[in-house]
């Protein structure tokens, strides 16, 4: 073990925890604000992956597919909102749960039936391939670098738009009272369906840069849906500053878990021991995680100043 | 007055009705139809639906009654589609398995109701040694000896250290095991990954510790769409020009079309071992290929080979016995002859009905027509038995 490695499993750390982030900060924007479980958003995830699948092999070309799919998606994100969703936001949670589960088997028996069981594999451009030198002794792929830094660039957008601008500003204030602000003459239910499909888009875009890494297939969604749900749990529901630092907490852990962890057994208990139990510790590490967040502080660390 | 005569020819319908004798061969067929994993199922349903049309859905004088099942990538689901073949759809054979996990939950669903039990892919160890059965038989390998083949191969290129990745499940340890054991070197490192239903596609932090590990070989076991994802990320790492890639079940017809779609040129030359290649020659290899290719398009994977050989081996048991299907024990000694033309060429089997057969030295590489496939360089073993036989009671 050197500092080279340790350095490599921070930046990957890093940079699962900014893909979790992308996924979790439009789900916990639709939880917050609107006060609605949404457990279709791991399938717009999956579909943003597979529209700009079939988009890089078609026009070769896979920036040119990530502007595309992304407008894509949110009209994709939109139209679920108008004919599904904005009818159940009066709802309890079980019917909303129940109702965008069901959406999640529709999407994916309807990706089956489009793009087949097989899944997609699609090339990034060769100057994406390659490693970059860091700090000089630190050999990192260039593509994982490139998803922290336009996972960064969503955070600050996202915070820019949220905090700094009037939008923002009346999200917010319909998040704190939807009454009051419909009563000022605000179309509450168009700046939900906005958020909505926002959200989505930041899931389709979530997908889009991790399936060159690890393919567009159809469970995708679902993997990554409930560490999301564990992230915001752990952050905050509706903040999403929250859900940053908990998406950055729970990407660290779960990578160095997965690094040190056999290692850091093996000084306890046999080699045997350590290499059977260490995978299975470390994917447990971010439940146990979540289970003493919920003990301890129930409302997550950085709760929204809303009600 | 005519109600009882109405009766009267009922009850005489009845009795005149003949009695059946079986007149057909029920087979259940478990594999995965569903799931990110369902690439493989179908391959095999694809096969076994190629078999019955090349022998006319009969086996002797029988009609045979396919029934396919889905087990979900889940034990449990497998269990229970167990179950309801032997219970209620009374087949005479189980056969299928992908999985290896699947097949020792289903095991004894199947044997204790005292059916024939097939496995057309998954090769626990411990099917082949202490929980041997005379009514269980393999139509592929046992895990072990593939990696086993691979660990010779490190041997004669003269690897000196090596780093293992395989998924966390019986198979993958299988694997692992296998390749341990044959290799001379140094293992310097060793990770199994979280597999099952939402298995880790992302191999950042193991490929990471690979390349601080300095290793000079990598010896991988990622089947499905696992594979895929491995090898993208293999390449992406830039490990291709440290540490060379050494495969098993991981590079086959299932993941290089799609790995050619992806134009991912890294696995071409890589190596890998196997029992069975599509470029094998013999007659009824030939045959299956080539139909295969011109009903379906693509190469069949040893998933496919290894199906389609389970359908031949029980047509050999029902027409030694004559369509007796109650002549368990002529049966039993007709499969255990291995008389039947399989893919692989003639092989022969061990007490724990496991074949004792060939193992080949593959490596990927580009057809006449452009299509990515892999030939066979060498044969690393000849009638090679598995390890586990002498733990077995029989």
């Amino acid at each position: 073990m050197d500092g080279a490695l340790v350095v490599v499993q921070l930046l990957n750390g890093i940079q699962l925890g900014v893909l979790l982030f992308l996924v979790a900060a439009g789900l916990t924007l639709v939880f917050g604000i609107m006060d609605f479980v949404n457990l279709a958003h791991g399938a717009l995830y999956m579909i943003g992956a597979f529209i700009c699948a079939s988009l890089t092999l078609a026009l070769d070309s896979f920036l040119i597919a990530i502007a595309l799919a992304l407008p894509a998606t949110f009209i994709v994100g939109y139209l679920i909102e108008r004919v599904f969703i904005c009818h159940l936001y009066h709802r309890d949670h079980l019917d909303q749960v129940l109702a965008t589960f069901g959406l999640i088997l529709v999407f994916d028996t309807l990706v089956h039936m489009l793009w087949g069981p097989a899944g997609i594999s699609y090339p990034l451009p060769n100057w994406m391939n390659g490693q970059v030198n860091l700090f000089g002794f630190v050999d990192f792929p260039l593509y994982r670098l490139l998803i922290i830094f336009s996972g960064i660039t969503v955070a600050i957008g996202l915070y820019f738009v949220i905090v700094r601008t009037k939008t923002g500003m009346l999200i917010r204030a319909g998040a704190s009272n939807r009454t009051m602000i419909s009563a000022l003459g605000v179309n509450i239910n168009q700046l939900f369906r906005y958020v909505f499909a926002t959200g989505a888009m930041l899931a389709g875009f979530a997908g889009m840069i991790i399936a060159p890494i690890t393919e567009a297939s159809i469970g995708m969604g679902s993997d990554i849906l409930l560490i999301a749900f564990v992230v915001i749990i752990i952050g905050g529901i509706g903040s999403i500053r929250g859900a940053l630092i908990a998406s950055l907490i729970v990407g660290l852990i779960d990578t160095m878990g997965r690094s040190f962890l056999d290692d850091l057994m093996k000084l306890f208990v046999s080699n045997q021991a350590a290499e059977t139990s260490a995978p299975a510790l470390s994917a447990m590490l971010v439940y146990i995680l979540m289970a003493a967040i919920l003990f301890f502080r129930p409302q997550g660390l950085f709760p929204p100043k809303t009600r | 007055m005519f109600k009882k005569a109405l009766l009267a020819a009922a009850v005489c319908g009845l009795i005149s009705a003949p009695a059946f004798a079986a007149d057909s061969v029920k087979i259940g067929f478990i594999t995965t139809l569903t799931t990110g994993a369902a690439v493989i199922g179908n391959d095999m349903k694809n096969a076994v639906d190629l078999a019955m049309e090349h022998i006319d859905s009969k086996m002797g004088d029988l009609d045979v009654e396919m029934i396919f099942e889905d087990d979900g990538f889940k034990p449990e689901i497998g269990k229970q589609k167990t179950d309801k073949l032997v219970k209620s759809d009374d087949v005479d054979f189980v056969a299928g398995f992908i999985w290896s996990h699947v097949l020792l939950a289903s095991r004894k669903s199947a044997l204790d109701a005292g059916k024939f039990l097939i496995s057309s892919n998954a090769g626990p160890s411990q099917i082949a040694g202490k929980l041997c059965h005379e009514n269980f038989f393999s139509t592929s390998w046992q895990n072990d000896q593939t990696p086993m083949a691979m660990g010779e191969v490190l041997n004669r290129n003269g690897v000196k250290n090596l780093y293992i990745m395989a998924p966390n499940y019986a198979a993958g340890k299988n694997m692992s095991a296998g390749v341990e054991r044959t290799f001379n070197g140094t293992i310097v490192g060793k990770d199994l990954t979280k597999w099952g239903k939402d298995a880790q596609l992302d191999f950042s932090a193991e490929l990471a510790k690979v390349k601080s590990s300095g290793a000079e070989a990598l010896f991988v076991f990622y089947p499905g769409k696992a594979g895929g994802a491995f090898i993208k990320q293999y390449q992406q790492s830039g490990l291709s020009e440290t540490t060379k890639l050494y495969t098993v079940f991981t590079v086959d017809a299932i993941s290089l079309p799609k790995l050619q779609a992806g134009k991912l040129e890294g696995v071409l030359g890589s190596l890998a071992t196997q029992f069975w290649s599509p470029d094998l020659d013999n007659a009824q290899n030939k045959k299956f290929v080539s139909s295969f290719k011109e009903k379906y398009g693509t190469y069949p994977s040893f998933y496919a080979a290894q199906s389609y050989d389970t359908v031949f081996l029980i047509k050999s048991a029902v027409e030694a016995v004559n369509g007796d299907l109650s002549n368990m024990d002529g049966m039993r000694a007709a499969m255990e002859k291995a008389d039947y033309p399989s893919v692989r060429g003639p092989y022969s089997y061990g007490k724990n009905h496991f074949p004792i057969q060939n193992f080949y030295l593959r490596e990927a590489v580009v057809d006449a027509d452009g299509n990515w496939t892999t030939k066979i360089v060498d044969t690393i073993y000849e009638n090679h038995q598995d390890t586990y036989v002498s733990e077995c009671p029989l």
